[in-house]
């Protein structure tokens, strides 16, 4: 998939168990993640600290600007703890144009301090760039000029920082930075983190994205990490199931709901050709009827094809019907080397499962597709949507990709 | 980066990582079309692996050398230049390092997807470094046209003929999407003289080599006139291209359109398909990338349905000469695919009639095997489907696995045995010696139940008079088989058979010829205390009682059952389990080689 954004307690977390390889840097990481099943009771027992000292409380759920949100408790004791996390659990959040629930929270000891230090890492093609500054917070935009830039060539290992980072700070940037590399992150931010008095680094608001990519070779060190979904937008378990089948097959298979009540669903194949068909149905206004994003590509097995169209097919039949009926597109490209009678003998096979409720539901199928062996594949889908008296158009390469979209819109309409 | 126009010519010859049949076979089929003297690839590279690999030319069946090492690769043959790595994500990283590193190889197609990001960095660092050219990662490769195909790129030969992949026209295309590839070469033949090189960057968000880096090797290429380039929301290459047209370094005519406009209207951002697929940032996005192109004149549709009608009348505009058209060979056709067209038939060699793995699972006759499991078959049931054909009445089943219990073994004495102990004492591996002891299977060990069978089938059928049948044999000079033990006695009877009976009696519908055998066993007895019936005769005239007394099989089908030696493979299936016994026993205690005493070997010259 590429780059995901973590939770700041993983990403505290993974540094936490980390850095110590990459330079004697004493960093101080306490911090707990209070989730929907977290049973508050307890926690003390587990973590005496957080009956004695004064704490921060902050919602955990890959969104920042929290601060300026009015959505972080300082200096609490923890009753207060308590009470403002009960308040806040399940509260409606509105951030920009998005609204979703605080389910996950981040506890921690709070730390008075003098300093705000800023300093992020970014990747670029040919290097990656270290981002510092004294004068870290709330307002680092602002004061954007002041941030020191040092750009780090790819194949460049040691750091050199001269006289640009405070000397005190040195060690632990350049072990940040190697950790960074090593453990694949593609983006990380302390704004900000400071020392105590006794010289131990602090990360006071940390927001990372690693490179799942990396899995297969990073997956131990990173531990148990999950990759929730960013702010505002709900998880649906049909998510899971395809991720967990991609991560089994040589082939790709993504899915993303977008909007359950939707009218128009996709099985579309190919990264390219189905970002073209989403742009297609937004040209003709329909963007907010999309119900899901996806694309099955890399010759996936009939299993694996019909294993994903069910699941679509599952989704699309469960959610509320809608008068008019359900628009479903099983489209794509002219494929290299995807067999299109082998994917479409998937797909038929979960079309033929579901045909009750897709009659019900009115649904009208629109296919396109080409490549190796397309006409036996275009045949198996006509007489399947005969058979099964579910309005379907089929066409093969000689109609342009897009051709069929404006007049599947004319339905919608 | 050096900026050659040509990477890939007539004349280029690459290496293959990873033995992938199909796109190598696609390869050498494109050569073919195009008219090539010579095949573009000069070997294969596959860790672990030596040898050769067979691939078609044409119709003309070739060998290309097959090196575990690229290194041993490149010293062969030191002309070749590019590799088309079709190595996983996980080891993409190591051997693309290796070949940018190597002196002769100077272009890298990387076709994995899921490369991470920091691997992908490093080796555009070092093909930096080394002044080298890496097209992907996630590629599905390119076309240039009438000169080299990489991998699956243009898909089916009948996509290739369509869009007259086969000779160059004046496009140069590039695009991020592979998968799209086929449909802009399809628009391009439809609009345009053709293609003059189409390359597919991947949809990471470090490209080996950019969209840039082709559209300024197409404006290096004085061939090309036209430049198309399809790009997807995310990354910021765009933006270089600007600056690269506003420098006045790219001075063709482009083509450019951004896909993902749609992403805007989700209030999240969404991942598409493409790891570099995301915009993080506004200028990312494709309306600013699109809006940002238009601006600096570049030229760009208001959709992907617009592209084809943009290309048409940019091209137009141009005003080129014709191309001449050429004819490509006609392809053979595989065998396989003329196979599934039914355009050939062949005779078969083999028949099978008893299992078949052709479908989604193996079948013991047309049960699949996982029945087989869920339904609790039997050793019995399971030598009923595949010797017999059919399911068999339980008495039937149960009664061939007794006689495997009571075959199994006999001791070490008995010459199968004996046999087995001496090859396996000769430190001969467990086959070897199960065959050696297996070998003496036959009229003298063992093979006393098949004629036993057989003569008390004939015998019964006939209705021979009892007396009769052992007078008969007599004059013949023949041992009644399955009559007669060395130790028991009517007194003192074979354990063995007297189970066989009860269990036959009880459970047999009827047992006509064992009956008939004990008959004759009465007049035997008369002779000598010792001729009783023996366990090998017992078995074989249940055998028969069991064919006729089911009713499943007609006389003729007994007559051949008997004749072909059923009970000689129960028998040997049987007693391989002692065997294999005996052998196993033999190699833990370590035995040496045995040698016969001499003394028990009587020397008679």
């Amino acid at each position: 998939m590429g780059r995901r954004k973590i939770r700041e307690f993983d990403a505290k977390r993974i540094i936490a168990d980390n850095i110590l390889q990459y330079g004697k840097v004493n960093l101080i990481n306490n911090a707990v993640l209070i989730g929907p099943e977290t049973s508050l009771e307890n926690l003390p027992q587990h973590y005496p600290w957080l009956s004695r000292t004064k704490l921060v409380v902050k919602p955990d759920q890959l969104f920042g600007k929290r601060k300026k949100l009015g959505l972080v408790l300082l200096e609490a004791g923890w009753e207060e703890a308590v009470r403002w996390l009960k308040e806040y659990h399940n509260k409606e959040v509105t951030i920009g144009t998005v609204t979703d629930r605080l389910t996950h929270f981040l506890i921690e000891p709070y730390i008075s301090h003098q300093e705000e230090y800023y300093l992020a890492i970014t990747s670029e093609r040919d290097h990656d760039i270290i981002h510092f500054s004294l004068q870290g917070g709330m307002d680092i935009e602002e004061q954007w000029d002041k941030v020191q830039k040092i750009a780090v060539p790819t194949l460049q290992e040691e750091v050199d920082l001269d006289n640009r980072i405070p000397e005190q700070l040195q060690p632990f940037v350049k072990a940040i930075f190697q950790l960074y590399r090593d453990l694949d992150f593609t983006y990380l931010e302390f704004n900000p983190f400071t020392l105590d008095q006794q010289g131990q680094v602090i990360l006071l608001d940390t927001v990372a994205e690693v490179d799942d990519c990396a899995q297969f070779r990073n997956g131990k060190r990173w531990g148990d990490l999950p990759f929730p979904p960013p702010f505002g937008r709900k998880s649906f378990p049909e998510e899971d199931y395809i991720a967990k089948l991609d991560e089994e097959s040589g082939a790709s298979l993504k899915l993303t709901v977008l909007n359950p009540q939707g009218r128009i669903w996709n099985i579309l194949s190919g990264g390219g050709a189905s970002i073209i068909y989403l742009d297609a149905i937004a040209n003709h206004g329909q963007a907010g009827s999309i119900a899901n994003y996806g694309e099955y590509s890399g010759n996936p097995t009939t299993e694996e094809s019909y294993q994903y169209a069910k699941t679509v097919l599952d989704a699309m039949t469960r959610s509320p019907s809608i008068p008019g009926g359900k628009i479903l597109f099983i489209a794509g490209a002219i494929a290299n080397f995807t067999d299109v009678e082998k994917t479409f003998t998937g797909v038929v096979r979960a079309l033929r499962e579901y045909q009750e409720k897709l009659r019900a539901g009115k649904v009208s199928i629109f296919v396109r597709r080409g490549g190796p062996n397309w006409e036996k594949g275009l045949e198996l889908m006509k007489r399947t949507g005969l058979e099964l008296r579910i309005p379907m158009e089929v066409s093969g390469p000689e109609m342009p990709m897009t051709m069929m979209v404006p007049k599947a819109m004319e339905k919608v309409r | 980066m050096n900026n050659p126009p040509h990477l890939f010519t007539r004349s280029t010859e690459a290496f293959f990582y990873n033995l992938k049949p199909l796109p190598l076979q696609q390869m050498l089929d494109y050569d073919f079309i195009c008219r090539k003297a010579k095949p573009s690839l000069a070997g294969i590279i596959h860790p672990g692996r030596k040898g050769f690999h067979k691939a078609f030319f044409g119709s003309k069946e070739i060998i290309l050398p097959i090196y575990s090492t690229l290194q041993d690769a490149t010293t062969k043959h030191p002309v070749a230049d590019v590799l088309i790595n079709f190595a996983s994500f996980r080891s993409a990283y190591s051997s693309s390092k290796e070949a940018l590193e190597s002196p002769t190889i100077n272009t890298v197609v990387i076709v994995a997807e899921g490369l991470p990001e920091r691997q992908a960095k490093e080796l555009i660092a070092l093909a930096r470094q080394k002044n080298k050219w890496i097209i992907g990662p996630a590629t599905v490769g390119g076309i240039i046209a009438g000169q080299f195909r990489i991998g699956h790129a243009g898909g089916l030969m009948e996509n290739i003929l369509k869009a007259k992949l086969y000779r160059p026209g004046s496009v140069g295309l590039v695009s991020k999407s592979g998968g799209m590839m086929n449909e802009l070469f399809n628009i391009i033949a439809r609009t345009t003289d053709g293609i003059n090189e189409g390359i597919a960057i991947g949809g990471d968000a470090y490209p080996g080599s950019t969209l840039l880096d082709h559209l300024r090797r197409y404006e290096a290429n004085p061939d090309i006139k036209l430049l198309v380039a399809l790009s997807e929301l995310g990354g910021k290459d765009e933006y270089e291209i600007i600056k690269a047209k506003r420098e006045g370094k790219l001075t063709k005519p482009l083509v450019i359109l951004v896909s993902g406009t749609s992403a805007s209207i989700f209030p999240w951002e969404v991942q598409f398909g493409h790891a570099g697929a995301k915009a993080g940032k506004e200028e990312e996005s494709a309306e600013a990338k699109n809006k940002a192109l238009r601006e600096a004149g570049i030229i760009v549709p208001d959709s992907f349905e617009e592209l084809e009608k943009t290309i048409k009348k940019t091209f137009l505009s141009l005003n080129l000469p014709a191309k001449e058209e050429i004819n490509p060979p006609g392809m053979p056709l595989d065998y396989n695919e003329a196979v599934a067209q039914g355009l050939v038939r062949k005779q078969t060699q083999f028949t099978t009639t008893i299992s078949s793995d052709i479908g989604e699972e193996p079948t013991y006759g047309t049960i699949p095997m996982s029945e087989i499991i869920e339904q609790n078959y039997s050793v019995g049931e399971v030598i009923a489907l595949l010797w017999f054909k059919k399911k068999l009445p339980t008495y039937f089943t149960k009664f061939l696995e007794l006689s495997i219990l009571l075959c199994a073994d006999h001791g070490p004495a008995v010459s199968g045995a004996h046999n087995a102990i001496v090859a396996a004492r000769a430190g001969k591996d467990v086959i070897s010696a199960l065959c050696s002891g297996l070998l003496t299977i036959g009229p003298r060990f063992g093979g006393a139940i098949d004629d036993a069978a057989r003569y008390f089938h004939e015998a019964g059928d006939k209705k021979q008079d009892p007396t009769n049948f052992v007078e008969e044999m007599k004059k013949k000079g023949l041992l009644i088989p399955g009559i007669g033990h060395r130790i028991k006695s009517k007194r003192n009877p074979d354990k063995r058979v007297e189970l066989l009976k009860q269990f036959s009696q009880k459970n047999f519908p009827k047992t006509t010829y064992l009956n008939y055998a004990l008959e004759v066993e009465k007049i035997t007895l008369q002779k000598a205390e010792n001729l009783i019936l023996n366990v090998d005769g017992c078995i074989g005239v249940l055998f028969v009682d069991a064919l006729v007394s089911s009713g499943k099989f007609a006389n003729e089908e007994i007559k051949e059952i008997l004749e072909i030696g059923y009970m000689n493979g129960l028998f040997a299936l049987a007693r391989s389990i002692g065997l294999i016994g005996h052998i196993l026993d033999q190699k833990r205690l370590n035995e040496p080689l045995y040698r016969q005493p001499m003394e028990d070997i009587l020397y008679q010259l």
